[in-house]
């Protein structure tokens, strides 16, 4: 029995089926007492005041952001090589998720800078690098939807996937080097969890793996809606064909 | 190779292949931008870089959609799939052309509208080397996305949503260098960094490239 | 409710726009589950 066979469709649903309430749950359990405990049980930091708790919501999603983008690097690749449906099906349905968070992080980024920064909006590396990131699932997903033949949209998005990746990078340092940045670095960072004291730090790891449970409870679900297209397509075919 | 690139030129020099259509463009947005943000001569020669290049980008752009378009619908890219020569050298070439075509011009029109805009003195050798490093990339990064949309009925709009964000690391190092010359700095090194773009894009897009023709093709 | 002092307008959009968005995406993925898997089953009945 090889890994593999988990990327059987039928095997995918008949596994996922009583996997997904299981991850759905907990997610929003993780989420619940994360955020609960982050919201109404943390003092307010020294130099921040009060807007650190929007650090349970930041950290978490801008972290997802990437991730999702990463699982699909991941899963357009599976595609590309072992030619997986699942696979293919997975990827596109994280693109919506990963659109989510990302738009998640930059608005509570927003929010947070205009007490602490001065300002909503600042061209500064990595929020320069978030936008770029959206730009980059925009594209993803309009591509995904502008292509009729599923194979064909898989192989040209897994293409794009991997290019875009590259050069996604790319954009990264090449915004660092273009201007300094305002977002904290390492002497100020409350994203390095050596800067932030427990009291931040627990309900902050518990919102992280909420929002890592969530995502995977979504795609899980939303890959098995493509499933079910896919299939309804697929019967529709026969029945043209009988 | 030689064949084919002759025969792209000609065909896009030939009325109606959009030969001076980019750099009509490329004018055309220089000079808007005036209108938009007023006459204030300092203000201009501190976006100058900036506009030239934005101009340049959107100018190449413009005819991407046409570099494999006809060829799929006339059926000379299949033909060209099943030659000798491999899709990846039929999309260098294809990139080559599009910047013979379009990238070249964008060069030398572009110090001419640097004088509209009050561009620095200093920065001249700048924009004039930055543009010839990094739109051969832009052309490359362009035949990608329009080999990713060359099967789509409307694919222009989608193909400059798709290859916009690509273009990101080319702007900001090659209006970096044009910026840095017009304010004396030494610009070796954003110049460095888009040649290193330009060269790595040529590397890797074509096969990227010519993956997503045959699947077009398929 | 804790004191969220002089930035309680920016904490509550945050968490409201977050909650919100993420509230829409849940729903959308559960109603779209729902609809095609209706759909599957009439289809599968009929064929």
């Amino acid at each position: 029995m090889s890994l593999w066979e988990y990327a059987n469709p039928k095997k995918f649903m008949d596994w996922t089926a009583p996997v997904l309430p299981w991850v759905a749950g907990s997610a929003a359990l993780c989420l619940s007492v994360g955020l609960i405990w982050g919201f109404f049980f943390t003092p307010d930091d020294f130099r921040q005041g009060s807007t650190v708790k929007i650090i349970y919501l930041h950290v978490p999603a801008a972290l997802m952001a990437i991730n999702a983008w990463l699982m699909m690097l991941v899963a357009s690749l599976i595609w590309l090589v072992r030619r997986h449906h699942v696979s293919a099906l997975a990827a596109k349905a994280a693109a919506p998720v990963g659109i989510t968070m990302t738009l998640i992080a930059l608005a509570t980024g927003a929010l947070w800078g205009s007490p602490i920064w001065g300002t909503y909006w600042e061209w500064d590396p990595r929020l320069t690098s978030f936008l770029i990131l959206f730009l980059f699932y925009l594209g993803y997903m309009a591509l995904w939807s502008a292509i009729e033949d599923p194979d064909t949209a898989a192989d040209l998005t897994s293409i794009l996937c991997l290019v875009g990746s590259i050069f996604a990078i790319l954009s990264r340092y090449a915004a660092q080097f273009w201007s300094q940045g305002l977002h904290q670095g390492a002497s100020l960072s409350l994203d390095k969890e050596k800067n932030v004291s427990d009291v931040f730090w627990q309900p902050l790891v518990i919102t992280m793996i909420g929002f890592g449970l969530l995502f995977l409870a979504l795609v899980l679900l939303r890959t098995r809606t493509e499933i079910r297209m896919r299939r309804i397509k697929a019967l529709h075919a026969r029945a043209r064909r009988a | 190779m030689k064949a084919l690139l002759l025969r792209d030129l000609r065909l896009a020099i030939r009325a109606g292949g959009g030969f001076g259509l980019g750099l009509a463009f490329f004018l055309i947005v220089v000079v808007l931008v005036p209108f938009g943000v007023g006459p204030n001569a300092d203000l201009l020669s501190i976006i100058a870089p900036g506009i030239l290049w934005v101009a340049a980008l959107l100018a190449a752009l413009l005819s991407l959609d046409r570099i494999f378009a006809l060829d799929f619908e006339d059926g000379s890219l299949g033909l060209l799939a099943t030659s000798p020569l491999p899709l990846e050298s039929v999309s260098v070439i294809k990139a080559l052309a599009h910047w013979i075509t379009t990238g070249l011009p964008l060069c030398f029109a572009a110090p001419v509208l640097g004088f509209l805009l009050h561009l620095s003195p200093d920065a001249y050798a700048y924009l004039i080397l930055s543009l010839l490093i990094g739109t051969p990339g832009l052309s490359m990064i362009g035949t990608f996305g329009a080999a990713l949309t060359v099967g789509l009925r409307r694919g222009g709009l989608l193909l400059s949503l798709l290859v916009l964000p690509l273009y990101v690391p080319t702007l900001i190092m090659g209006a970096d260098a044009v910026r840095r010359g017009a304010d004396g700095m030494a610009a070796t090194t954003p110049l460095m960094l888009l040649g290193v773009i330009t060269l790595g894009s040529i590397a890797v897009l074509p096969f990227a490239t010519a993956a997503a023709l045959r699947v077009n093709l398929r | 409710m804790p004191d969220l002092g002089t930035y309680a307008f920016e904490i509550l959009m945050s968490y409201g726009i977050s909650l919100g968005l993420l509230g829409a995406l849940i729903c959308v993925s559960i109603l779209q589950s729902k609809r095609v898997k209706a759909a599957l089953q009439q289809v599968e009945n009929n064929g």
